[in-house]
């Protein structure tokens, strides 16, 4: 007798659909699993017998040949056990195929037949329903997740047993609790901890306001760390269809919390021993990264001048495309990776450069650190802001400002960008396109003459021009105007690295 | 090549560079003495370096071969004491070289040193503040017309000669090893550019090595070359201080950059100043001690709108970094504008941790 059952496998954290095709005839007793499956699904054989057996089923003791369809597909995880069973279970009369058409499958077994929660979920349910299935059979643990999709019934399961009633329709699929999942839950992270560094806010309100990528340069123990795990707090709040995807790709890679909606921005602050694929994905999988982790949120890479060149060189391309491909083997596989940089560096290797007489670095070692900092991806970050050390005063003073002022603020911000690049194509002024520039943040004389002065001065590259402009249009932006006037110049030229151009004597 | 040094004082410069090493253990021995051995005739030399080096044949050094086709292969020309455009300040220097090496021409040495030349030296790890005074004391002795003489180290050295290349050509390097030789190697494209519009010198002949005691012995022919030392930056037991020893040694005017008396690297200048040499605030103060009060002037700075003159001098007085000028409650757009606009005009530059520094000029 043969069965196909629907399942989903995760290629990137995008749902493909795999059938697995069972066919029970007579012959020697064996279980063979064929299409391109992996080891891991290999081993579903025994879990898919033992489970049978453990939840009163018959385990047939014919010939058993299960495929995996399409078979160019690599097959990984262990989502495809409760397939395997219920196709078993169809194929050797134990139930009725025909019940398998509207229904799609997905989760591990434990040896006693329970249903476990397994990876991407979300994504599965996304599958189901761009297919247009009635229903989809989950762990229970995982069926908030699920449901979160809409527009499918989710079935969220515990036992085999009751899969089996279930897509027989011998009994309804339980009722799931409504959740609760508030977007615009306020961050446990505040500027409100934040005292006397008003410049340093001055720059991350404004790196939020025009999603610019942001430096932050400053001793040990000034707080850089603090500040960059603000930054969300002053992001306008995810949309539902962000939290959506935030949501499956933190559920691909098994960072999601159990059942429900992701709600606030991620961030991200991988250590900087991080390889290249741990940042932009990779592995046979492959997985996504922290780049993609990040996505919609913020990626923080502290002591910058610490991590390999390759991490930080594989994260160019996605930082400027907002995704990032991946190949391996045949294969490619895309991940989002529309993240927000922040880097913390020490000024020097000492750490103490700008603290009065403190710093013991000689000028080669200097040079060398600000040889590790400039490249490529450094140059990106239009934004370094200084983070001193608060003085005594400012410690135990009320805060000058919290995420929520500063937020209303760059809401305004933002709102003003959108209406101004409706129909672009182009979300926010950081990423403006050298046309775009032109037309939005044209200079009056004044500025103009500011931009060449900077520029024949040698601190500024024909790329940096433009994000200085890039800058001063989110000043504009903050302070409500429509033109930018030599002022946001300045601004954006105060806050501009200057890596690019060694003097003679350096 | 014009023939500026005769067969013998090439020999002696071959030997003095073959027996480098061993002068370097000698010095090892008793810090000091490599000037001392360098005044020693051939026959002197060779018997005091015979602890070194073990017995020589006594006339091994007039088998010496003769530089004259080594110096060919590269950009340097020897110049003997025996040559009339021998550099006549040089012989006031303990041990005066006997053979200077001169990369970027002989004629043009002569033009940079027709003039009064000063030396402008100090610390390797100098910080951004004493960078800044030297880089703009190089630029304005430049614009003044006055050639600039140091070291071509790191830190203050490199500043004053890049400073100098700011506004005109006159700067000499005056190196520890052979003059074809950049060192420090980071410091190549400013040597390169020495060499093309300015002088680089040394006593020592092309291909030869830094020994360790070259470079307190090159601070004589700094010393010498220049009507007057200048320290910027210097903590105790700096080489700049040795300059400044010479410079007294031989009769020439001493000026010392004062600082802060809590930080180490103001100590050398500022114990100078102390024992009476001259104290240098710009370029004014240095025109002033070589040519007599106001008869040289360096170039004045046009005048700034009054909220930036307020903003420079809150720098220039210890408000340094953004976050200290805004900890005095200044409003920060305005502030930022304000430096950025300040850093333009050329009066601020940036330095090491977000701390800004007034230029001087």
């Amino acid at each position: 007798m043969f069965a196909r059952v629907r399942t989903f496998v995760i290629e990137g954290v995008q749902p493909r659909p795999v059938f697995v095709e069972v066919d029970v005839r007579s012959g020697l007793p064996a279980f063979t699993v064929v299409g391109l499956a992996d080891a891991g699904v290999r081993e579903a054989r025994e879990r898919v017998r033992a489970a049978l057996l453990n939840s009163d089923f018959e385990f047939p003791l014919r010939r058993i040949t299960a495929n995996l369809a399409p078979a160019h597909l690599r097959k990984v995880g262990a989502g495809f056990d409760l397939a395997l069973a219920a196709g078993v279970l169809a194929a050797s009369g134990q139930l009725d195929p025909e019940a398998l058409d509207r229904w799609a499958v997905f989760g591990e077994l434990s040896l006693a037949g329970e249903l476990r929660g397994c990876r991407g979920v979300l994504a599965v349910a996304e599958g189901a329903r761009r297919a247009r299935l009635h229903g989809l059979v989950v762990p229970r643990s995982r069926a908030r997740e699920a449901a979160l999709v809409g527009g499918v019934v989710v079935a969220g399961m515990e036992h085999l047993r009751e899969v089996r009633d279930v897509l027989a329709g011998s009994r309804p699929a339980p009722r799931l609790p409504p959740s609760r999942d508030a977007l615009a839950t306020p961050s446990e992270h505040d500027l409100a901890d934040v005292h006397g560094q008003e410049a340093a806010v001055k720059a991350l309100a404004l790196a939020a306001a025009g999603g610019h990528n942001i430096l932050l340069e400053g001793p040990p123990g000034t707080g850089k760390t603090m500040l960059a795990r603000r930054l969300p707090s002053i992001l306008p709040p995810l949309t539902r269809e962000e939290a959506l995807e935030v949501t499956r790709i933190h559920s691909v890679a098994g960072v999601a919390p159990a059942g429900g909606l992701v709600c606030s921005r991620p961030f991200r602050a991988p250590h900087h021993t991080i390889s290249a694929s741990g940042m932009i994905g990779g592995g046979a999988g492959p997985a996504p990264g922290e780049a993609t982790l990040a996505h919609l949120g913020v990626l923080f890479l502290d002591e910058l001048s610490e991590f390999s060149r390759p991490a930080l060189e594989a994260l160019r391309q996605p930082l400027e495309d907002g995704v990032v491909t991946i190949v391996r083997g045949q294969r490619a596989a895309h991940f989002p990776t529309a993240f927000q940089l922040v880097g913390a560096t020490n000024p020097c290797p000492c750490g103490m450069a700008g603290v009065e007489d403190r710093c013991s670095c000689a000028e080669p070692d200097l040079a060398r650190h600000r040889r590790r900092l400039s490249g490529p991806l450094v140059d990106r970050l239009d934004l370094l802001v200084n983070v001193a050390r608060p003085a005594v005063a400012t410690i135990s003073g009320p805060s000058a400002t919290t995420s929520a002022a500063v937020r209303e603020a760059v809401l305004a911000a933002r709102e003003r960008q959108l209406r101004r690049l409706a129909g672009t194509g182009v979300g926010c002024n950081a990423r403006l396109t050298p046309a775009l520039v032109r037309r939005h943040a044209r200079l009056d004389a004044r500025g103009q003459h500011r931009i060449e002065r900077a520029y024949d001065l040698g601190g500024l590259s024909a790329r940096g021009v433009l994000r200085v402009l890039r800058v001063a249009r989110t000043a504009a932006d903050m302070a409500g105007r429509d033109r930018v006037t030599d002022g946001d110049v300045l601004v954006a030229l105060s806050l501009r690295q200057r890596f690019e151009a060694a003097p003679l004597a350096a | 090549m014009s023939a500026g040094a005769c067969e013998r004082c090439l020999r002696r410069s071959a030997l003095i560079a073959r027996l480098a090493g061993g002068i370097e253990l000698a010095e090892r021995r008793r810090r000091g003495c490599a000037v001392d051995l360098l005044g020693l005739d051939d026959d002197a030399l060779m018997r005091a370096l015979d602890a070194e080096l073990g017995p020589r044949s006594p006339d091994e050094h007039e088998r010496e071969p003769s530089l004259r086709r080594s110096a060919n292969g590269t950009a340097a020309e020897p110049l003997c004491r025996h040559d009339s455009r021998y550099p006549a300040s040089l012989t006031d220097a303990p041990s005066p070289p006997t053979v200077l090496w001169v990369v970027g021409g002989i004629a043009r040495l002569r033009a940079l040193l027709a003039g009064s030349a000063v030396a402008v030296v100090g610390a390797r790890a100098a910080s951004a503040y004493g960078l800044e005074v030297a880089r703009v004391l190089g630029a304005e002795l430049a614009s003044a017309g006055v050639t600039t003489i140091s070291g071509m180290a790191f830190g203050i050295d490199a500043a004053v000669h890049a400073g100098s290349l700011e506004r005109a050509d006159t700067t000499i390097a005056v190196l520890a090893g052979g003059p074809d030789r950049p060192y420090p190697k980071a410091k190549q494209r400013l040597h390169t550019e020495i060499a093309r519009r300015g002088c680089v010198v040394s006593e020592l002949p092309p291909g030869t090595r830094s020994w360790r005691w070259a470079f307190p012995a090159r601070n004589r022919i700094i010393a010498s070359l220049a009507a007057m030392s200048v320290v910027v930056e210097a903590a105790e037991g700096s080489g700049a201080l040795i300059t400044a020893r010479h410079a007294r040694e031989i009769g020439r005017d001493v000026g010392g950059v004062p600082g802060r008396v809590t930080s180490p690297l103001a100590a050398g200048p500022n114990a100078l100043v102390a024992d009476g040499a001259a104290l240098v605030r710009d370029a004014q103060d240095v025109l002033d001690a070589v040519f007599g009060a106001g008869m040289r002037h360096a170039g004045e700075s046009p005048p700034l709108a009054p909220e930036l003159a307020g903003l420079l001098s809150a720098v220039a007085d210890g408000c340094d970094s953004l976050h200290a000028l805004l900890a005095t409650g200044r409003e920060i757009d305005a502030t930022l504008a304000g430096l950025a606009e300040l850093e333009l005009l050329g009066r601020l530059r940036r330095g090491p941790g977000g701390r800004y520094v007034a230029a001087l000029g």
